[in-house]
């Protein structure tokens, strides 16, 4: 089970009572860490469970990283090139984390994502060429050309959304869960959400109503460590998991940057959620490679704590070396799957760019089923 | 057929959807009531008692009483459309949707555009407006024109019993957003309204009196003063065409082009805030696609710039009423 | 009050009717009028039509001044002989007022009647007491039994008349076990079963006339006489696109255009009438049983149930009247029929447009059949 309980953690304390005074009192709150990012406790690897995976799932656990990986990573040169219009908030260096949840995800579940939403669209399902059309605002995107980076969708894949309202997915996964319960699916709902989202009103009002309405609900708090530029460290009062705990929903903290304790973590909730045990929370460290948006010359950011945790903190680095040093895969299988999905990512961005635009008449439709 | 209030139309509108279509829910504060309490279950059905009943009947897993969590529970009715349900969420008093308007302008009105016409929320938002019930300034704005801004949802205000129980059947049959205004005033106004299911088309507008003089254009409550100023002015000797739209988005402009075109004259009565209301829309519809045909300048009959006031004395001139309809459509006739 | 005053009442137009305003005289005070005579320009919500004299004798006052809105049953005028003095009358007037709120009844409302496999509504006007055989009337596609709001009440005065809803009209119930003429035929048949209705004269409009000639064909034994009113089931000819408009129009404006073209003059059709219609319409239920019958009785754009061979061996009489200028069903479609009557200024509402000549040939042919 997941612990309802204080992760072991420096930080801020939630007051706790003192019954023999009768009155509030708060432990001394540890000073401030310095923002350097979360780093990969090497130590805990033996803490995550046995791997129990066939190959083929290992093998499709990477490529999917992988896939987000590149993904994200083309689209900052192609962005950089001046090619893609608008806002673009990339999600490379959290791969492990959706795809760690969305592994124990099928085609009854839903999700509901954040402005930095192309890894929880890969995760799901979503078709690759039609995103990154999508974010090239060409008419063979997922949405037309649409909704763009900020709002790709597909439905038909249980994928509600990425989302330009920061915490705008919690309540709406209440909503798919609520489906879910009432025309008995067996479905659950995740809402992937990050620090900033955590200290959204809707944020709150929504951990109450899946508790209250004892929803198959589950929320996935991505904590990058920064919303835009502001610290989770000062943003943040008290914990994920302090704040879970108000709620009486059971959580944990994981290291977001460990499938398999992503997958572990997601199992766990998505078992809780599917046999009636109502909403969970799973608080996963993990960083942002890139900026807020691309654009951000991440001024806010330590000297050098990009580059180091591109080498100390890669979630596909620590699966490689996880799954070879296990003699589970060997190197040569995974740099094929690097060399396929390079492959095909460079091809989604050659048919992008040559896809035609949305014709003039598309400005009129899809706003109303009937009107 | 048999006389029903305003209220029971609705009642029975839900009812007979909830019968008819088992992914047809109903959520809000109160909605049933003593959710958890000692006392009776279904203690309230709603404020005004408007889903009184439907609780004993479909049971709690369909008509869910709600923590007072606007953003949370209209979001979720939201989620739920875009998933499989049709939700009809009570947003009770209008002027709540302050704590709660992001889930409707932003996601439900949006859903469908952004994501190529892959999305359909049929979530209904019912809601109470108006003023009248001396419950002050912020249970009793109209605020109708701030969602019909927004490209996306569907805005009803019915004015009968007989409206109110096929527009808000076709709400719920609706494939898109639809937010239902009842005029907490109208609900224990009697009309005949037939027993069986009907459904009355959005974008209809319905001709309450036919005239050649003035075309009277009212919303609401304020269909009921039109129609009295109208029969007034009849017994002058001035014949008035009142239209009522029903739905402001869709609207029925044509039907209002036509009157204009046929009297020369427009007077437009709206409970709501005067900036960028209802009535300075058809106005500027009317000045726009019909200016050859007026014949003066056109009226707009609505509140002062202010707040709801509380005190019976205040809240009683800023209203708008039959007096001052008349009065509008006597200064068309000079 | 003396027998020799005869007051002359606001006439009950339709189920909903509760006032009417009196648009226009047509015969000045002091005239002498018959039984029959056009006499008023009465206007309701619904339709303007005139009314009928109700008496024979001098119109010794017109008690209501035009541009007047009168409750249903108010005082009109009044019918004397010339013999009875002023006086008299104008005590008369002054009672009438009270004697009639003191002797109100309530109108008589249609009520539901289990049938064997539908529920119909009836509205039963006439003596209770009377032994003439009755009237059943039976509307056309579309319609319901307030079409014959102008028919009714008179040819009410002395025999029990019953109109009826056909299933999926008005407020009879909407599903159908069968849309095509002799599937009607058998509910109309159920239906005066459950009234207890052995034997009637039939009068059909339209499709109601198909469905009248029909139960003359196959149960004879039931049917007194039948009168066709415009109607359908004597030829394969029938105007389709009305049909199809009629289905489709949800809105106002197609709706008025689309009922316009039953009538000769198309100022029949009020904001009130179309409104009813688009009520109707808008019920459960309702556009697929107007489907399934169009598509039955009228398949590929033609009558489907043609009897006008059946009337030579008949053995009940049949008259048939018709609006000269019909746009419904072709006024050709009248010459299978021997006894026929076609009245001019008249479109397929024949019934509506010149009630005092259909009555009156309604009546006269009941009469000697």
């Amino acid at each position: 089970m997941l612990p309802i309980m204080e992760p072991p953690r420096p930080g801020c304390k939630p007051p706790v009572m003192d019954a023999t005074e009768n009155r509030f009192t708060e432990e001394a709150s540890a000073p401030a860490e310095a923002v350097l990012g979360y780093v990969y406790d090497e130590q805990k690897q033996g803490e995550t469970a046995a791997m129990q995976f066939n190959r083929e799932q290992l093998l499709e656990a990477y490529r999917k990283m992988r896939t987000i990986r590149e993904f994200e990573d083309r689209v900052h040169i192609e962005f950089s090139a001046g090619g893609i219009p608008g806002f673009v908030h990339l999600y490379a260096g959290e791969e492990a984390s959706a795809i760690g949840v969305c592994m124990n995800l099928d085609d009854r579940d839903k999700i509901a994502s954040t402005h930095r939403g192309h890894g929880h669209c890969i995760a799901k399902g979503c078709d690759v060429d039609g995103m990154m059309a999508e974010i090239f605002g060409k008419d063979a995107g997922l949405c037309g050309g649409k909704g763009g980076s900020m709002h790709i969708a597909d439905l038909e894949k249980g994928m509600m959304g990425a989302n330009g309202i920061v915490g705008g997915g919690p309540p709406l996964i209440c909503g798919a869960a609520l489906t879910a319960k009432t025309l008995k699916t067996g479905g659950v709902a995740v809402a992937f959400y990050g620090d900033g989202a955590s200290n959204q009103g809707t944020t709150m009002e929504s951990l109450n109503l899946a508790k209250a309405w004892n929803l198959p609900a589950i929320f996935v708090v991505e904590d990058n460590g920064y919303a835009e530029s502001t610290s989770s460290n000062w943003s943040v009062s008290g914990t994920q998991l302090g704040r879970a705990a108000g709620f009486g929903i059971p959580a944990v903290q994981v290291d977001g940057l460990d499938f398999f304790a992503m997958y572990e973590a997601g199992k766990e909730a998505v078992a809780r959620a599917r046999n009636g045990g109502g909403p969970s929370l799973i608080h996963a460290k993990l960083n942002r490679y890139y900026g807020h948006f691309e654009g951000d010359a991440m001024t806010y950011r330590g000297a050098g704590e990009v580059e180091r945790l591109r080498v100390e903190a890669d979630p596909l680095t620590f699966f490689r070396k996880r799954v070879t040093e296990a003699g589970l895969l060997e190197h040569s299988q995974l740099d094929e799957i690097d060399t396929t999905v390079k492959a095909e990512i460079d091809e989604s961005v050659v048919k992008a760019k040559a896809g035609p635009m949305p014709l003039a008449a598309k400005l009129l439709t899809d706003v109303y089923v009937s009107y | 057929m048999s006389k029903k209030s305003f209220r029971t139309a609705i009642n029975e509108a839900m009812a007979q959807e909830m019968r008819r279509d088992p992914r047809v829910i109903v959520m809000g504060e109160d909605v049933a009531g003593g959710q958890g309490a000692p006392g009776d279950d279904d203690a309230w059905g709603g404020p005004m008692g408007v889903t009184k009943g439907l609780q004993p009947e479909f049971g709690r897993d369909r008509v869910l009483d709600t923590p007072i969590t606007e953003s949370g529970f209209i979001g979720a009715a939201v989620g739920a459309a875009a998933t499989g349900l049709r939700p009809i969420a009570d947003l009770m008093f209008v002027d709540f949707m302050g704590v709660c308007f992001d889930q409707i302008f932003n996601q439900a009105a949006k859903f469908r555009y952004m994501f190529g016409g892959k999305a359909v929320t049929p979530v209904v938002i019912r809601t109470m407006f108006g003023a009248g019930f001396r419950a002050a300034s912020q249970h009793s704005q109209c605020l109708y024109p701030l969602f019909t801004h927004i490209p996306g949802l569907k805005v009803v205000v019915p004015s009968n019993a007989y409206d109110a129980k096929g527009l808000m059947i076709q709400a719920i049959r609706d494939d898109d957003p639809v937010i239902f205004f009842e005029h907490k005033m109208l609900y224990d106004d009697m009309d005949e309204v037939p027993d069986e299911s009907y459904t009355i088309p959005f974008g209809e507008a319905n001709l309450t009196r036919e005239g050649k003089d003035v075309t009277i254009v009212a919303l609401g409550r304020m269909v009921k003063m039109a129609n009295e100023a109208a029969d007034l002015l009849k017994k002058q000797g001035v014949s008035c065409t009142v239209i009522d739209p029903r739905t402001i988005s869709p609207m029925d402009t044509d039907s209002i082009l036509e009157s204009v075109e046929d009297t020369g004259r427009l007077v437009v009565v709206d409970e709501a805030h005067p900036r960028c209301n209802i009535a300075t829309d058809i106005s500027a519809l009317v000045a726009q696609e019909a200016f050859g045909a007026l014949k003066a300048a056109i009226q707009m009959v609505t509140p002062p710039h202010t707040p709801v006031p509380f005190s019976p004395a205040l809240e009683d001139i800023y209203i708008p009423n039959t007096a001052k309809i008349i009065e509008a459509v006597r200064k068309t006739m000079r | 009050m003396s027998d020799a005053i005869k007051p002359i009442g606001m006439p009950k137009w339709g189920l909903a009717m509760t006032e009417g305003k009196v648009n226009a005289w047509l015969v000045q005070e002091g005239a002498k009028i018959a039984a029959g005579d056009e006499i008023l320009e009465i206007e309701t919500s619904k339709i303007t039509n005139v009314f009928e004299s109700p008496h024979t004798g001098i119109l010794r006052r017109r008690v209501a001044n035009e541009g007047d809105t009168l409750p249903v049953g108010g005082l009109l005028g009044v019918v004397a002989d010339a013999s009875v003095p002023d006086a008299e009358l104008d005590a008369f007037v002054a009672e009438f007022a009270a004697a009639a709120a003191a002797a109100a009844v309530p109108p008589p409302e249609p009520v539901m009647v289990d049938a064997a496999s539908w529920q119909a509504r009836v509205l039963k006007l006439g003596p209770d007491d009377s032994t003439a055989t009755p009237l059943l009337m039976i509307h056309g596609f579309g319609g319901d039994l307030q079409n014959w709001q102008f028919n009714q009440p008179d040819l009410a005065a002395d025999r029990a008349v019953y109109a009826i809803d056909l299933p999926g009209h008005g407020g009879s119930s909407k599903a159908l076990t069968g849309g095509d003429v002799a599937a009607l035929t058998q509910a109309v048949a159920s239906a005066m079963t459950a009234l207890g209705i052995e034997r009637a004269h039939l009068a059909g409009h339209s499709l109601g006339g198909a469905i009248a000639l029909q139960m003359a064909v196959s149960e004879p034994a039931r049917v007194a006489s039948v009168t066709l009113v415009c109607a359908a089931g004597l030829g394969p000819e029938i105007n389709i696109d009305y049909i199809e408009a009629f289905i489709r129009s949800d809105r106002r404006k197609d709706m008025k255009s689309t009922v316009e073209t039953l009538f000769f003059d198309p100022a029949f059709v009020s904001r009130d009438m179309v409104d009813d219609l688009l009520k109707y319409k808008r019920i459960d239920g309702v556009l697929p049983a107007l489907r399934t019958i169009a598509d039955a009785v009228f398949a590929g754009g033609k009558q489907a149930a043609i009897l006008a061979d059946k009337l030579a061996g008949l053995g009940v009489p049949v008259q048939a009247i018709w609006g000269e200028s019909d746009k419904i069903v072709p006024v050709a479609h009248a010459e299978a029929v021997a006894n026929r009557h076609v009245l001019s200024g008249a479109g397929h509402m024949v019934h509506i447009e010149q009630p005092a000549e259909v009555n009156r040939l309604i009546s006269a042919f009941i009469a000697g059949a």
